[in-house]
């Protein structure tokens, strides 16, 4: 019964988003206003009757009701409680009904903090997110419906992967889904102002904290899904270029530019095409990154079991809704002048610089993932595209932004001299190329190429950040917290730089058979292996090794990594041991055993490994701040004036700009 | 084409689920000096195991990955090169094998791509910025211009 | 309309069709780069005499066919049966490897019991042990099977287990074909 709720939830859902998607728009069209004032409430409703399917589900998988097949296939009994919860998005369905409640959260959100925004715009605005909640709610209905019923009914679920029973899924997905949907609230406000055609800067500033918002999440679970990778997989790999990754990395690269972007249009009146088709292809390359991971289009580590029909499903919805998009841009962008007119030195300039290496990079992102499918479609045999290509592409056009960044800070807006800004950038600039030099020199006895490019990149980003605050001239206590929210965001951003550029160059990993009482040097650290024991954990059974670490004969820390067996169907998967450390990690993989006493190891040591996932939480507490800096509520009531305005201007009263302009 | 799923499930049999099969499998191998221990390291990481789903020689537990790093192992510490080893396997498995896809023809836009995307994007936007520069600046933003029209209009009237 | 603007909606359209593309193609299957070359070399023991050993020079100037196979292969026992009708149809020596098998106590064991139980089409069965021949055939996954001409060139590769159907349209053909070329 209680799936079946929810079913008919998901279909209640579905009519609603179809009201909300038609009517308000077309109502803001011929006037009516009644039509507009059903956005509202249909965005509530929405979310309400999402919020209730997705309930039924959870109650499924809590239950451990079998007869459910998603629930079978993807939960069973033994599991803890909290994994059988999380297991409602670690496959297909389940993460795309998610997907479907975030998009009505976002969607009910926007509503219930629009008081600034005119009716019409917001109309227009929920109209669209109601379309493509639409979208996403056939797509479920059609191809992938979670509440599907087996007519057998097994005794017993089958194990949800063991690699996906873990903390780091039960956050990861939500949060990057918190990312990816929220791109399409600036989408939606974008769409809505070319529809409105009437395309000034308003949008912008309404925009702007909830792209902030979307992009915080972004930036949080892409960084949680490297964490856990790392963690999980006993590689030790941070990042691995696969397509999955790639897919959530482009969006990521495009919102960067869009809210550096919305900045501007916000601020200055300038970018206005620029930034209405950055939000259209931030939300679009989300859109593309669902597809390619759920068609089985290419093959990736993570991808889900594919279905050629609901990858049709997807790509038919990509037409529809990057298509409408861009063909509306097509025909409205020439009516969006910029007002603001700057010179080549100002920072207008430096941003679009910026913005136009972040575009090529999330495009060789693109170009690298696809690419192997473009050969293949011009028959011209199979090639792969891999790690070694993305960073001998990436990493040099990384470099040539990290450089142009730090000037950024320094620059005026509309018309600097290039005199000047070297009067301001020379001291920070020269502290960061000296520590360049020294830092390897004394820290890690050499000097190579990337580590100077890496740690001139990491210190230039961070210095320039500071330089900033500290030459503004005003208290620093006395700094809005936007201001303080980008200081921070960059400084972030040089600190994941150095992790990357020390960790990349200066980690050591050794594979080690050690019987008990052995121990193995590696980077210093002595590790000692004292032995296996076997435990019995909720639902697998392990081997759990203890190895004792020291340090110049001082105790370090002791792990224990382990080796567990989920039973039947599962393989044998690897627990790493881990002493997290601020400036390195030292990460043990438990092998085979190789008779005896003895087993085999995997040792890593990966300096500043953590730097990589501080400075993420650093760029994401960046971006909070900036979202809720005090402006925005200021602006709320600023734009209500506007909105007055507005209507004032209908009835022909000039304000004073405008009279000024006749006279 | 479900059809054709479920069969290349079957054929590739033991490499159903690469994503499971993550326990480390960790092999000792040695070599009469560094340089061969990283030529190794470096080949099973740009090495492809063709069999999985997207995963290195270095990480994949499958068999054939297995093998594929034996063969790597048996050539270098027999002296071949990192050419040699490379050739061996693209002469067996086609550049698909390759993680770092070769500067052929074919991969030219793949190369060069980014680098003359990056050099043309910059190229016009300075054209642009300094076009922008030049015209007359515009005090009024859109909505202001229609209101003027507007209001001239009325004014005709 | 400022044409400028239509650049994104051109670059997309060129996306979606090969997108489209993407969805009619299997991007697991992997060409052989043999086709049109001469076979890789191998010198094996045979599995019922390991003494003796098969090399592929032995074969020149005869059509042949080379099957990989193994005992623990779930798909290669329903292939054995249409190889098996092949090889007496069209009269092909069929060379078998068997590739990786583990027996459980003397390696082969496994093997000699499977084609006890399903019969033996083969020519000859080679015994790969460790793997090292079936790499230098290029191996995916077994079965796997290759067509050599008269001249030792590998004129084809089929991936998979073959099928009747395709043994049929497919394989007959070809082997027909080429035993009407020069040698």
């Amino acid at each position: 019964m209680i799936p079946e709720i929810g079913h008919f939830a998901l279909i209640l859902a579905l009519s609603v988003a179809v009201v909300q998607g038609i009517f308000p728009l077309w109502g803001s069209f011929n006037g009516k206003l009644a039509w507009t004032s059903m956005a509202k409430p249909g965005a509530y409703a929405q979310l309400f009757f999402l919020f209730i399917s997705f309930l039924c589900l959870l109650y499924a998988f809590i239950v451990n009701d079998f007869s459910v097949k998603y629930v079978a296939n993807n939960s069973n009994s033994q599991m803890p409680a909290a994994f059988r919860a999380s297991a409602l998005w670690g496959a297909h369905e389940g993460s795309l009904l998610l997907w479907a409640l975030i998009l009505s959260g976002w969607g009910a959100a926007v509503a219930f903090f629009s008081k600034g925004i005119p009716s019409i715009m917001l109309a227009r605005v929920l109209s669209v997110m109601g379309f493509i909640g639409v979208g996403f709610m056939l797509f479920l209905l059609m191809t992938s419906n979670p509440f599907e019923r087996l007519l057998q009914i097994p005794l017993q679920g089958r194990q949800l992967n063991p690699l996906l029973q873990d903390i780091g899924l039960i956050i990861h997905p939500p949060l990057l889904y918190m990312g990816y949907v929220g791109m399409s609230v600036a989408f939606s406000f974008s769409m809505a102002a070319m529809i409105g055609g009437k395309l000034d800067a308003a949008w912008a500033r309404w925009a702007r904290p909830w792209t902030n918002i979307a992009w915080v999440c972004l930036t949080f679970g892409i960084a949680l899904g490297s964490w856990w990778a790392y963690y999980e997989l006993g590689w030790g790999g941070w990042w691995f270029w696969d397509p999955v990754e790639n897919a959530s990395l482009m969006p990521w690269i495009i919102g960067t530019a869009l809210i550096h972007s919305l900045a501007v249009t916000e601020k200055r009146s300038s970018f206005k095409v620029w930034t209405i088709l950055l939000a259209i292809l931030a939300f679009s390359l989300s859109l593309l990154g669902t597809f390619l991971v759920r068609s089985g289009v290419l093959t990736s580590v993570h991808s889900f079991a594919s279905d050629p029909a609901r990858g049709l499903f997807i790509l038919v919805f990509l037409l529809v809704v990057i298509g409408s998009s861009l063909l509306l841009f097509a025909f409205r962008a020439h009516k969006l002048r910029s007002t603001g007119s700057f010179s080549l030195v100002s920072r207008e300039s430096g941003l679009l610089v910026n913005n136009v290496i972040l575009l090529v990079m999330a495009a060789t992102v693109l170009l690298g993932t696809l690419y192997p499918l473009i050969i293949d479609a011009l028959s011209l045999g199979k090639i792969s595209v891999g790690p070694p290509y993305f960073n001998a592409i990436m990493v040099p056009l990384a470099l040539v932004l990290f450089s142009v960044m730090g000037f950024g800070f320094f620059v005026r807006w509309k018309k600097d001299s290039m005199s000047r800004v070297l009067k301001r950038v020379w001291f920070p600039l020269t502290l960061s190329l000296v520590s360049a030099f020294v830092l390897p020199m004394l820290l890690a006895q050499d000097l190579k190429i990337m580590t100077i490019l890496g740690v001139f990149a990491s210190s230039w980003i961070a210095l320039a950040a500071l330089m900033w605050v500290l030459s503004s001239g005003r208290s620093p206590f006395k700094l809005p917290l936007a201001s303080w929210g980008s200081v921070v965001a960059h400084i972030g951003m040089a600190m994941t730089v150095a992790g990357i550029t020390v960790v990349s160059l200066y980690d050591s990993e050794k594979d080690v058979r050690l019987e008990k009482g052995q121990s193995y040097e590696l980077a210093g650290y002595k590790y000692t292996f004292n032995g296996v024991e076997a435990i019995q954990g909720a639902n697998y059974k392990a081997h759990r090794a203890t190895m004792d670490v020291t340090y110049n004969g001082k105790t370090v820390t002791t792990v224990h990594p382990e080796k567990r067996d989920y039973g039947p169907g599962s393989m044998p998967m690897t627990e790493a041991g881990i002493d997290a450390g601020f400036t390195r990690d030292l990460f043990v993989a438990l092998g085979e055993p190789l008779g005896g006493d003895a087993w085999s190891f995997r040792l890593y040591h990966k300096p500043f490994v953590r730097w990589i996932w501080l400075g993420a939480v650093l760029m994401g507490l960046g971006g909070l701040m900036a979202a809720l800096d005090k402006r925005y509520r200021r602006v709320r009531r600023r734009s209500l004036e506007v909105a007055q305005d507005d209507e004032k201007q209908t009835t022909n009263k000039p304000n004073p700009k405008l009279s000024g302009a006749i006279a | 084409m479900k059809f054709l799923a479920t069969r290349l499930l079957l054929i590739l049999g033991f490499c159903f689920f690469t994503l499971q099969a993550n326990a480390v499998k960790i092999e000792f191998h040695t070599f009469e000096n560094k340089q061969q221990e990283q030529l190794y390291l470096q080949l099973i990481a740009e090495l492809r195991c063709v069999k999985c789903q997207n995963q290195n020689l270095a990480e994949s537990n499958a068999e054939l990955a297995k093998d594929m790093r034996e063969k790597a192992y048996d050539m270098i510490i027999k002296g071949g090169s990192r050419q040699d080893v490379v050739k061996y396997m693209t002469d067996r498995y086609g550049n698909f094998v390759l993680y770092k896809p070769p500067f052929i023809a074919k991969t030219l836009l793949l190369w060069v791509g980014p680098a003359v995307f990056l050099i043309l994007s910059l190229f016009f936007l300075i054209k642009l910025i300094k076009k922008q520069q030049k015209e007359p600046i515009e005090m009024l933003s859109d909505t202001d211009r229609d209101s003027v029209r507007e209001l001239l209009n009325s004014k005709k009237d | 309309m400022n044409m400028k603007f239509t650049i994104p909606l051109i670059v997309f359209a060129a996306l979606a069709g090969l997108m489209l593309f993407g969805l009619t193609n299997d991007p697991k299957l992997i060409p052989s780069p043999f086709v049109g070359k001469p076979a890789p070399q191998f010198t094996l023991p045979r599995l019922y005499k390991p003494e003796e050993t098969v090399s592929v020079s032995d074969m020149k100037g005869k059509v042949w066919m080379f099957n990989l196979w193994a005992s623990w292969c779930v798909s290669c026992r329903a292939e054995h049966k249409v190889v098996t009708r092949l090889s007496k149809k069209e009269k092909i020596p069929v060379i078998g490897l068997n590739y990786k098998d583990f027996g459980t106590e003397e390696y082969g064991n496994e093997a000699l019991k499977w084609l006890e139980v399903l019969g033996n089409p083969y020519y000859a069965v080679v015994v790969d042990k460790d793997g090292m021949a079936g790499i230098d055939w290029g191996v995916v996954g077994v079965p796997e099977t290759f067509v050599m001409d008269k001249k030792g060139i590998v004129r084809y590769k089929f991936t998979g287990p073959i099928y009747q159907k395709a043994a049929d349209e497919i394989l007959s053909p070809l082997i027909e074909k080429l035993r009407k070329e020069e040698g």
